[in-house]
């Protein structure tokens, strides 16, 4: 069975800060984590090798320092790494990361692709069904449990807000996957040996036949117009006073718009 | 980059760092230079005063694909069911789709799979003119292939320039594939979509940076615009019993789905519907310092008989179970009252409760962002002000 991750890094969001007087992202010194939905699924695609072997290949399209998120993987169980690196990818929206990684994945053999269901950076959760789309292949969102693998075959559980679904499928399929799905496993003496050790492949736009104008900025229908901070409410009253004084003020004005 | 410094104009005067809010500008041997985390959102251009700065290839963007804009008109709401009912999300939808359509002077369209007239009829009462109506049973279970496969189809037929559907895990799955099929662009968990007086393009706003900041998005050469909203981000529109408005029937496609639901197993977690239904929640954030703190939250939310939420600062502590999360990646709430404790109010938590009626921010910080968005705000020590508030409320309501 040969299985294919998509990775993506991502700065660690929960760290990021907002410089308060200037409105805009403060990045200094905010780690780059690999996607932490992309590790459950490095860990589901490692235990299906595992369990049946095949092969499994690590893939994210990036800036060439995302090759530590690929090493990572490695030490996590992954076979093969690919960068998919060019500076023509910049800008890219979920339409074209999406064509842009379905380019990579044709260039592969596969039965299963595996992505977390959202990256932390984006939260948009797009480039899993999109790639699915472009490789003209099912996709299952958001599994929870695989129950069943066979060679054309698979059997999953989908979280859905009210319950979940036993969905079946043919192969190939993209499986995005959440949290509840597994544990993901710290990497091994051994598997660090071998990521420290592995040879990173490398993609460029020509290596993936990419028509240019469907790339990064220019390829993508989306654009950023600006960004801000949420507004402030315009009616905010401030209770002053010492705590009784404002628990008292805070009971008297809950009583007097009769919410109390 | 598709932004780019010519060097013999730039004086290395550093004004311009402040105009990019994605720190992608970094000085090198006294000149400014873009670096890749520039998102392209050309605000440096105004900001150098020396006009050193500039796109690379004005118009650069491809437009080779580009639809003939005036084409597109409408706007369509994607309704979903589930087991035969309209979900809640659908008709929020339809009352921002109406505002829309009024104000472009275009049609409000629904698309609805798997349910019936009746609820077609409904659709119409809350703004819908058009329903286009497949009752087929077998749609009543999901399949993203069949439901991608129709949706893409009456949209290529019926032209529409706006395409709403609900950030659930059914839209959330399919309608990035319809994105991708029609080769447009697709707008995640907006919390506000208007259209630009100036151009008529929708502008659509979500969380961006794993919420710490919002974004205005646009997608001006391509249609539809394509937009999901979470449930209970936008409210409802006006039900008018006499609305009329035409039901069109559309056959079932014959693709056949690659993937198929054997089963469905409800599974409704009681916390959820607490939030979901509470008139009063109160919430605990990094604050309330671990589980003593989360003690005198609950201890209020009983005695004001209102459900206990957290933000992720709590839940990723490990004080609060995930459930309980409010915002951007957990639950949206809009409660009469949010009592939010000890939560700063980074606009991922505050994306998932700013519609509440109400909202009373305690924090010791006075800076802290959540006062921003509070109606009554409390500056103070939430150890002191929580426990005395939850005996005060017992007193009023004869506890």
């Amino acid at each position: 069975m040969n299985i294919i991750v998509c990775i993506k890094q991502v700065p660690d969001t929960a760290e990021i800060r907002i410089n308060p007087e200037t409105n805009t992202l403060m990045r200094e010194g905010v780690p780059s984590i690999i996607n932490p939905f992309d590790l459950h699924a490095i860990e589901a695609a490692v235990q299906i090798r595992e369990a049946g072997g095949g092969k499994v290949t690590v893939l994210t399209m990036g800036p060439p320092q995302a090759e530590t998120s690929l090493r990572e993987a490695i030490s996590m169980g992954a076979d093969e790494a690919i960068l998919l690196s060019d500076r023509a990818f910049a800008g890219s929206d979920t339409w074209a990361t999406s064509y842009t990684l379905a380019l990579a994945i044709k260039k592969l053999e596969f039965d299963i692709v595996f992505c977390g269901k959202q990256a932390i950076d984006g939260d948009t959760a797009q480039v899993g069904p999109e790639t699915a789309e472009f490789l003209g292949i099912p996709h299952i969102s958001y599994i929870r449990k695989i129950d069943e693998v066979r060679d054309d075959y698979i059997k999953v559980e989908r979280l859905m807000d009210d319950g979940y679904d036993v969905v079946e499928s043919s192969l190939p399929v993209l499986l995005t996957v959440v949290r509840e799905l597994n544990e993901p496993r710290m990497p091994s003496l051994r598997g660090k040996m071998a990521a420290k050790k592995a040879g990173i492949r490398k993609m460029c736009m020509t290596d993936i036949g990419a028509d240019e104008n469907s790339l990064g900025l220019r390829g993508s229908p989306t654009q950023v117009r600006n960004i801000f901070a949420p507004e402030v409410r315009a009616e905010r009253k401030m209770i002053e006073g010492t705590a009784e004084e404002q628990v008292d003020n805070l009971i008297k004005e809950l009583k007097d718009i009769k919410c109390l | 980059m598709p932004v780019i410094v010519i060097p013999d104009k730039c004086t290395g005067c550093e004004t311009c760092l402040e105009s990019c809010p994605f720190d992608a500008i970094e000085f090198r041997d006294g000149k400014a230079y873009i670096n890749e985390y520039c998102n392209s959102c050309m605000n440096c251009l105004s900001g150098c005063p020396e006009g050193a700065i500039i796109e690379t290839e004005p118009g650069a963007r491809n437009t080779e694909h580009r639809q003939s804009l005036e084409d597109y008109k409408d706007v369509l709401v994607f309704a979903e069911q589930r087991e035969g009912r309209v979900v809640p999300v659908s008709y929020e939808l339809l009352g921002v789709g109406r505002r829309l359509s009024d104000e472009l002077g275009a049609r409000l369209i629904a698309v609805l799979f798997g349910a019936g007239e009746p609820e077609a009829q409904e659709l119409v009462k809350w703004g819908a003119d058009k329903v286009f109506l497949c009752s087929d049973a077998s749609l009543r279970k999901f399949s993203d292939d069949v439901y991608s496969e129709m949706l893409a189809k009456i949209i290529n037929e019926q032209k529409p320039s706006i395409v709403l559907a609900g950030a659930t895990p059914v839209g959330r799955s399919f309608i990035p594939r319809v994105a991708a099929r029609l080769r447009t662009g697709l707008t995640a968990d907006c919390t506000s979509l208007e259209i630009d007086k100036e151009t008529g393009n929708l502008l659509q706003v979500r969380p961006a940076f794993g919420g710490n900041i919002m974004a205005a998005i646009l997608c001006p050469d391509y249609r539809p615009q394509m937009a999901t909203v979470r449930p209970r981000v936008m409210k409802r529109g006006e039900y008018d019993e006499n609305r009329t408005g035409e039901v069109i029937t559309v056959q079932i496609d014959s693709t056949k789905s690659r993937t198929n639901v054997l089963e469905f197993v409800k599974e409704v977690s009681e916390v959820s519907v607490n939030l979901h239904e509470a008139d009063i929640i109160v919430a605990g954030g990094r604050g309330i310092g671990g589980e003593k703190g989360y003690k005198l939250i609950e201890e209020l939310a009983e005695a004001l008989g209102g459900a206990v939420g957290a933000s992720r600062a709590a839940i990723d502590e490990g004080w609060i179970p995930y459930s309980h999360q409010v915002g951007q990646t957990g639950k949206t709430v809009n409660p009469k009252i949010y009592f939010a404790c000890g939560i700063s109010g980074a606009v991922q938590h505050l994306v998932g409760m700013q519609s509440s009626d109400i909202i009373i921010a305690i924090n010791k910080n006075p800076e802290a962002p959540i006062f921003n968005v509070a109606t009554y705000g409390i500056v103070g020590d939430l150890f002191e002000i929580v426990p005395m508030l939850t005996k005060k409320v017992r007193e009023v309501k004869g506890m």
